[in-house]
């Protein structure tokens, strides 16, 4: 990496993601790091899949139509994916505070996205509004797909819609309410009334199992 | 109603949630003074609900006569009788419970009905001092994260399909071994592994949080009848993919939730390797690494009684007419108010 910052921004348990320069391009290194635990073989054989899976999900992503960083360089062996530094902000911090329009803008705008993502068979895995940036154009761009997975059926579309519903509610309670109806309708926009329907009502039936008892 | 840490008021417990027909003896301020156990060994295959259940009825009288000998205590010093009410297989379940309701009727004391993974990991933290850990309690029928929040033990992560201890069980019977009676198959795959040199490749299934261990089941049996590596590669083969798994979701919860413990609990703690591997994730999130002892690692009466006396202490008893059990009985559906978090 052609020296420049390096400047560590995210720590999660699985990879780390650092500030760099790129050919004089300001980018964003997501490195997945040896894990002690795990022998060298199977440790390797873990982050390399990982490393060639998420370049992949997030171009399959672009060609859906949603938003996602463009892959500058994967490096397998290393097990680093250089990306697109996107400006803005996350729709985390500015959620709360637009005006309500744009609030509902933004909203339906993610369940835009999350629409065309599933209709593609693409279920994130990790829908939060930390995991979205707010670009100065008004465009939402999806980031981290580290927990993605590819699936055509009905349980993961449920689960990935109701993690977007808990993420609403814990960080931004105020507003959850219309904002995930707004969420719903977006999503509608994309996959049609049918399909969102019954979504929603699997929605309604994971969380009325033991798991998320407490939202009953 | 000596309900109170008095170490002269005893709770009986009583385990038959699977295999083990367990009795314990507990005093109210933590002494196992008994645990008393009789396990079934199939013939052949693996647990046949209804025959463990006789099993259990024919060594019921038996094992409860040793609890209370080993204890030296009387049945009229029994305060409290607690049994696992789910989650389990159904007919060795219904016979604890019956044992359990004839006891506390006839020596007309409460009974406390008791989940069987509450159980499992406040014995662990009995056992360890552990105060407010994530757990990772993996057994024959459980593989379970979790940690408690708001009132509930939550599950962060879980199997999705089979238990990593059905998996080593299975995987055993499928290659030919055989098992001895105080030896479980996950030690004997364990023993193997060690012999184990060379890594063959085999499916790692982490979604999320939550692990699937049907896949690598499969192929692990596939990778031995093909000769793909010897028994001894396979097995240490199957441990390392099944470990880092588990080792993998743990970590994850432990830095959601930075709590200050990592506890391991179920039949399947007693696994050097798997306490090697969460000990290294524990030491880098500066948790302290807490193992629940070989003793009251597999299912047993002590955690019973003890999950009991917990319940009962904070004011929760189990009427007779609501002590049906219930095999699917969640983790998360125990309001467990006496954790204080």
């Amino acid at each position: 990496m052609g020296g420049g910052i390096n400047v560590l921004i995210k720590k999660g348990a699985e990879a780390s993601l650092y500030l760099e320069t790129w050919h004089d391009r300001k980018v964003i290194m997501k490195r997945r790091h040896p894990k002690k635990y795990r022998i060298p073989e199977l440790d390797t054989m873990i982050r390399s899949q990982r490393t060639v899976h998420e370049p992949h999900i997030i171009h399959e992503a672009k060609k859906a139509g949603v938003p996602t960083p463009t892959i500058l360089e994967v490096d397998v062996a290393e097990a680093n994916i250089v990306m697109e530094y996107v400006e803005g902000k996350q729709v985390k911090e500015v959620l709360d505070t637009v005006a309500p329009e744009e609030r509902l803008r933004l909203s339906g705008l993610m369940g835009r996205m999350i629409g065309r993502l599933h209709k593609h068979g693409i279920i994130h895995g990790d829908l939060t509004t930390s995991n979205m940036i707010l670009t100065p154009h008004g465009k939402i761009v999806f980031v981290d797909f580290g927990l993605s997975e590819r699936s055509e059926e009905l349980e993961p579309k449920g689960v990935d819609l109701h993690l977007m519903k808990r993420a609403l509610q814990s960080t931004h309670y105020k507003h959850a309410k219309e904002c995930f109806k707004e969420v719903m309708k977006g999503y509608a926009e994309s996959v049609g009334q049918e399909e969102t329907k019954k979504v929603a009502e699997k929605i309604r039936e994971i969380e009325k199992r033991g798991r998320y008892v407490a939202e009953r | 109603m000596p309900a109170n840490n008095s170490a002269r008021s005893y709770c009986l417990g009583i385990e038959s949630t699977a295999d083990d027909f367990g009795v314990a003896v507990v005093s109210f301020d933590g002494k196992v003074l008994s645990n008393a156990n009789d396990s079934y060994t199939p013939k052949e295959g693996g647990i046949h609900p209804r025959e463990a259940a006789r099993h259990h009825a024919e060594v019921a009288e038996k094992v409860l006569t040793e609890a209370l000998e080993t204890a030296s205590v009387k049945p009229r010093d029994i305060c409290l009788v607690a049994f696992a009410q789910g989650p389990g297989l159904g007919p060795c379940l219904r016979t604890g419970a019956t044992a359990a309701r004839a006891l506390s009727s006839y020596l007309d004391v409460p009974l406390v009905g008791v989940n069987h993974c509450v159980g499992h990991i406040e014995i662990g933290k009995l056992a360890t001092g552990a105060a407010d850990p994530v757990t990772l309690y993996v057994s024959g029928g459980n593989t379970i994260v979790s940690a408690f929040e708001a009132g509930r033990y939550r599950i962060f992560g879980e199997t999705l399909d089979i238990a990593i201890g059905n998996c080593l069980d299975v995987f055993a019977r499928a290659v030919g071994l055989q098992q001895k009676k105080g030896a479980p198959f996950g030690a004997i795959v364990e023993q193997l592994a060690r012999e184990g040199e060379r890594f063959v490749s085999l499916p790692y299934t982490v979604k999320g949080m939550d692990l699937s261990f049907s896949g690598l089941l499969t192929a692990a049996v596939n990778a031995f009848q093909s000769k793909k590596g010897s028994l001894e590669d396979v097995c240490f083969s199957l441990q390392e993919v099944a470990f880092s798994m588990l080792t993998e979701v743990t970590e994850r919860a432990l830095a959601h939730t930075e709590k200050p413990e990592v506890l391991l609990t179920g039949g399947v703690a007693a696994n050097k390797k798997l306490q090697s591997m969460l000990g290294v994730i524990a030491e880098e999130h500066d948790a302290r690494f807490c193992v629940v002892p070989l003793r009251l690692a597999a299912d047993n009466g002590a955690m019973i009684a003890w999950a009991g006396i917990l319940a009962y202490k904070s004011g929760i008893s189990t009427p007779i007419e609501k002590s049906y059990v219930d095999v699917k009985w969640r983790l998360e559906d125990v309001y467990a108010p006496w954790v204080e978090g």
